[in-house]
């Protein structure tokens, strides 16, 4: 077996609280984070966008080519052996993670990968259905006229876009459960769309934007009572808080690895085991299959139905390497160390003068959870991008546009804003500097007189 | 590379500013029209142009749009040089901008030659903003092009 770095912050001590002095540990484990930019050293703020990643990922991936590098479920020699094994152990590791069997667990490039797969599998389960292919056993996922799927008004575009295209093949209507003029969803309406026409509910677990945690036990409720299928956006809540897919009780749940320590290129699916034997495939080829004839092609049950092709074999290596990292950190002592450092953010910011800071105000829960480790804002007179190019300047390192929420930031009445966002490598300094900084940018672009205006 | 150099005083002066600002006022007679809308998929910023042109010549080139100030004072410049000169030199113009910001900072910025709009040597260093500068530019010459038939 390979030698690989062992993380910082030693892992026998999970019940003591992840510290400024833990994260500083931790840091030292990130290779990315030890430079300057811009002749400052790097604050990086934007692993919302996506992680950075420790010694021990980089090395299980090198490790992998190094020792194991194969083709998987292919081949009988023993480098595929070994490749093979430590694909499926990376399966089995990631899918205990959050709380899924082996078998639940598909491996996708990303989310968006992983929720495309699901609208895609359910339109050629309307397909299929259609021309009385997969038996009748199909026809529950069959959606029509009639039929309705609903997301959120929050949405990140990779929870939107596939759900209009799905009702555009298939006939379907999409709906959206609205939000207030703060971003709070309207549960009192989600009441009345979520009804015996929804086939299909799809909302994030954690907002990219807003930096709220999704009533997900109300929702999948009432998508449930509906006999609707639940598909949950996990991209920006498996990376900081600990997650069990079950006990959430949703159906099929979508996460990117780059988000959580793991190299880009890999992402996956949970699915039900018994959703993701009965639907069809979406992508199709080599690896997924039986018997092929000239004429048609039998698949193999889930998850390698929905793997065709050569897969991401050292990327799943190296997540699972993610997975050991957070794991041995504690998820949930990431999860308290981001909302104190989600408190603080958004203390800082919301105290500036003609800074607005969206979604929950400092100390304020929604749904009965605080603000985890994100917090997004607009600048009164400076856009966006000029207020990151500022703060790019002193090396601190944040997120500018709409975040892939147009929607949403239309709702809010803007275009863009700038999103600051946590990780466990995060210090209270990181914070600091931002805030400081922050409070500096109306006065250079020259708008500090506007302030209420 | 300084901050300053990027929000050189100028540009933050057009950006507030933002000169030939707003469709209020009446097309000039006579003249072929053209209009052009662009958009940064990027950041959202969209910058819609109107020209007229009659005789050879700009009578009048004004915009609506929203976006940061690299891309608004950009728009601003664009109409103090763009209203009165000829299709050709601002043809001309065009392209001295474009080479410029596209230089990655070899080429400076001539004021004989560019006016205000020298001011936007700097954004040639940051690759990101290049498209901020443009976006108006790149309305005005589709817009100028489609005014003259
Ligand atoms: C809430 C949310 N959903 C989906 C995605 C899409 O993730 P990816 O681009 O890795 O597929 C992101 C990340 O940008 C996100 O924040």
């Amino acid at each position: 077996m390979a030698l690989v770095s062992i993380p910082a912050g030693l892992r026998t001590v999970q019940e003591a609280r992840l510290d400024d002095s833990e994260a500083e540990r931790i840091r030292r484990d990130f290779p990315a984070l030890d430079q300057e930019v811009n002749g400052h050293p790097l604050v990086y703020l934007d692993s919302g966008a996506t992680s950075q990643k420790p010694r021990s990922v980089l090395e299980a991936e090198q490790d992998f080519y190094e020792s194991r590098n194969a083709a998987v479920h292919r081949g009988a020699h023993e480098l595929a052996v070994r490749a093979t094994d430590a694909y499926e152990d990376a399966r089995a590791k990631v899918a205990a993670f959050v709380g899924a069997e082996t078998e639940e667990l598909v491996w996708t490039s990303n989310a968006t990968e992983a929720i495309n797969l699901v609208a895609y599998a359910l339109s050629n389960a309307s397909a299929w259905a259609e021309r009385g292919r997969g038996g009748a056993e199909l026809a529950r996922f069959a959606l029509g006229a009639g039929d309705e799927i609903v997301v959120t008004e929050l949405e990140h575009h990779a929870n939107l876009i596939p759900w209009q295209e799905l009702a555009f093949r298939t006939g379907a209507a999409l709906r959206y459960i609205p939000v207030d003029d703060a971003g709070r969803l309207d549960l009192a309406e989600a009441a009345r769309i979520i009804g015996p026409r929804t086939r299909i509910l799809a909302f994030s677990h954690a907002s990219n934007v807003l930096g709220t945690v999704s009533p997900v036990g109300d929702l999948v409720e009432l998508a449930h009572r509906a006999g609707a299928l639940v598909v949950l956006d996990a991209c920006q809540s498996v990376p900081h808080m600990p997650v069990d897919v079950k006990a959430l009780g949703v159906d099929f749940a979508a996460f990117s690895g780059h988000k959580m320590l793991a190299p880009t290129g890999i992402g996956a699916l949970y699915g039900r085991a018994e959703l993701l034997d009965a639907l069809p495939p979406f992508l199709v080829g080599g690896s997924m299959i039986t018997k092929v004839t000239m004429e048609r092609a039998e698949y193999l049950p889930a998850p390698q139905r929905f793997e065709a092709g050569t897969q991401r074999i050292s990327q799943a290596v190296a997540l699972a390497a993610a997975v050991d990292y957070l794991s041995e950190t504690g998820m949930a002592r990431i999860a308290a160390r981001e909302a104190e450092l989600g408190a603080r953010l958004a203390e800082g910011v919301a105290a500036i003068d003609g800074v607005r800071l969206l979604g929950p105000a400092p100390g304020e829960q929604w749904y009965g959870h605080a603000r985890f480790g994100l917090a997004a804002f607009d600048v009164d007179g400076v856009h966006a991008h000029d207020v990151g190019q500022y703060l790019d300047s002193r090396g601190i390192a944040v997120r500018v546009g709409h975040h892939c929420a147009q929607p949403l930031h239309r709702r809010l009445g803007l275009t863009a804003s700038t999103r600051a966002s946590a990780y466990l490598y995060t210090t209270e300094a990181d914070v600091d500097a931002l805030v400081a900084t922050l409070a500096e940018v109306r006065g250079y672009f020259g708008v500090t007189a506007k302030v209420g205006a | 590379m300084s901050l300053d150099a990027l929000y050189q005083q100028v540009i933050l002066e057009h950006a507030k500013e933002r000169h030939g600002s707003g469709f209020d006022g009446a097309p000039t007679p006579a003249a072929g029209h053209g209009e052009s809308h662009q958009l940064n998929p990027v950041c959202g910023d969209e910058v819609t142009v109107r020209v007229d042109v009659a005789d050879g010549a700009i009578r009048s080139l004004r915009w609506e749009g929203h976006g940061c100030s690299i891309s608004m004072a950009s728009a601003s410049v664009l109409h103090d040089l763009a209203e009165g000169a000829t299709t050709e030199d601002f043809q001309a113009l065009v392209s001295v901008f474009r080479d410029m910001l596209r230089s990655r900072g070899a080429i400076s910025g001539d004021p004989e030659v560019l006016g205000d709009a020298a001011a936007f040597e700097g954004v040639s260093r940051y690759v990101a903003r290049v498209k901020c500068a443009m976006i108006a530019w790149v309305a005005a010459e589709d817009a100028a092009r489609q005014a003259q038939g």
